[in-house]
């Protein structure tokens, strides 16, 4: 066999990719189930720790920048292992779905407070005073006054961080989840043929190359003129 | 039977959080590997970042060429390896390429995962630091008959770092958070030693232990970046 042919033979091989196809399609939808429920859950949550912070409440406010900074300086992996091999030992079990979903969640909704707390503090001061004295309440101040302009300048950075966030639900894999690189890994390992990991690339390009290409979108059109 | 193992079935929850978690007796034992573990975390990041930078480096100039023939395929080639995860890309290279007979080992598989992966986020963060320089600036230092080099080393690029600052440390930060992903690999780096550990104990403890190394190594940059990212959010308006 020449080296180009043993190349396509390893990487493209159709015989294994037709029949790892269908698995690599399960794994696919898998994986857009698993970013949705990430993002749904991590952004609402961000949100509302934001808000909440935004009542100035001191103890409280202390123990949303301590869970905040915890979740992003811990790598995901960490935490996605010790919920799903760490809790086992308590008696807690939880599916790999969960495991991921939940840790990947915490890390966005980590990510989600800060971004939208840099917002609302980056509202002049002037804008709250404002409102305020036309006799708006707080939560009607941040509803309509102070969330709306925030809102705008943390679209950018917020796309940037969900996409990335998202693309951590390849570690899924490693707790066992069958999503596109875990049906990947599995094919390999019984055809003892790499193509299945190939199909997945192609899978996860598929997935996010207009993601991030969207991303790239929203920040020129949001971009700030100076 | 000692009537102490049949207590055992009588312990608060608190005492069995602690005791799973928390157990001192199984930090002691598990922390030599543990600790080899975090040299290995911090000898592989010393690795991938510069690695990395390099990339970017390389990409960010690249990017300032205005031929179609170099603007295209540099745009595909970063939007590919920022659409890939990153252990997409590890795994293809380490289980994937020993098939043609190109087996990296797991700190060759890093090594070049990662430099391709956050090589294309560094170029992506140092282009936008290189357009933030005002043209006049590239100008003037050429105009004084420094070269298209030396106009980039000396001239472009320091302010174009200072400009993005805050997105480089973030990158960096998030870099060495990355590095956890090559337990899957089995390079016996921090996480990897804590499964270890953890399946020769049945205690999840050194898992807990290397949580909190990382929590410790890492919130003081948290900390600095959250400062850094205020500021430059609200600089925006």
């Amino acid at each position: 066999m020449t080296g180009w042919e043993r190349f396509t033979d390893s990487f493209f091989n159709a015989r294994v990719m037709a029949q790892y196809l269908p698995k690599i399609i399960e794994g696919f939808g898998l994986t857009v189930v698993l970013a949705l429920c990430i993002i749904a859950a991590g952004l609402t949550l961000g949100l509302l720790l934001a808000l909440l912070r935004a009542f100035g409440i001191r103890p409280l406010n202390w123990l949303i920048i301590f869970v905040v900074d915890l979740f992003r300086a811990l790598p995901p992996l960490v935490i996605i292992v010790l919920l799903f091999f760490g809790l086992p030992n308590a008696g807690i079990e939880l599916s790999g779905f969960v495991a991921a979903w939940l840790a990947l969640t915490l890390v966005l909704m980590a990510f989600t407070e800060e971004i939208f707390w840099a917002g609302i503090t980056s509202v002049a001061k002037g804008q709250w005073e404002a409102a305020r004295s036309t006799g708006l309440g707080f939560v009607q101040t941040l509803g309509y006054v102070v969330l709306p302009q925030a809102l705008r300048i943390t679209i950018p950075p917020l796309t940037n961080r969900t996409i990335a966030i998202t693309k951590g639900t390849a570690l899924a894999s490693v707790v066992a989840v069958p999503d596109i690189l875990g049906a990947a890994n599995a094919g390999v390992s019984f055809s003892f043929n790499p193509s299945p990991l190939t199909l997945g690339a192609i899978a996860y390009l598929v997935l996010f190359l207009p993601v991030v290409v969207f991303g790239r979108w929203i920040e020129t059109r949001f971009a700030w003129k100076r | 039977m000692d009537r102490n193992a049949l207590r055992v079935e009588a312990v608060s929850p608190m005492d069995l959080f602690i005791e799973t978690f928390f157990n001192w007796q199984i930090v002691h034992d598990a922390w030599p590997i543990l600790w080899q573990g975090l040299q290995a975390t911090l000898l592989l990041s010393a690795l991938v970042v510069p690695l990395g930078m390099i990339g970017g480096i390389i990409i960010a100039v690249l990017s300032t060429v205005h031929s179609p023939w170099v603007k295209w395929p540099l745009r595909v080639w970063v939007d590919t390896f920022r659409a890939l995860p990153p252990l997409v890309l590890l795994i293809f290279i380490f289980a994937g390429l020993p098939f043609i007979g190109i087996d990296v080992g797991p700190w060759g598989a890093v090594a070049i995962g990662f430099f391709l992966n956050t090589g294309a986020y560094y170029g992506e963060i140092l282009r936008a630091g290189i357009e933030s320089v005002p043209q006049g600036q590239l100008e003037a230092a050429r105009s004084t008959g420094l070269t298209r080099g030396q106009t980039m080393r000396y001239v472009v690029l320091p302010q174009a770092v200072r400009n993005v600052l805050p997105d480089l440390i973030s990158n960096t930060l998030e870099v060495v958070k990355l590095t956890s992903i090559a337990s899957v690999v089995a390079l016996p780096e921090l996480l990897f030693q804590a499964r270890q550990a953890q399946s020769v104990t049945y205690n999840a403890t050194p898992i807990m232990v290397a949580a909190v190394v990382y929590f410790i190594l890492l919130w003081p940059v948290v900390r600095v970046l959250s400062q850094l990212e205020n500021r430059q959010l609200a600089g925006r308006r």
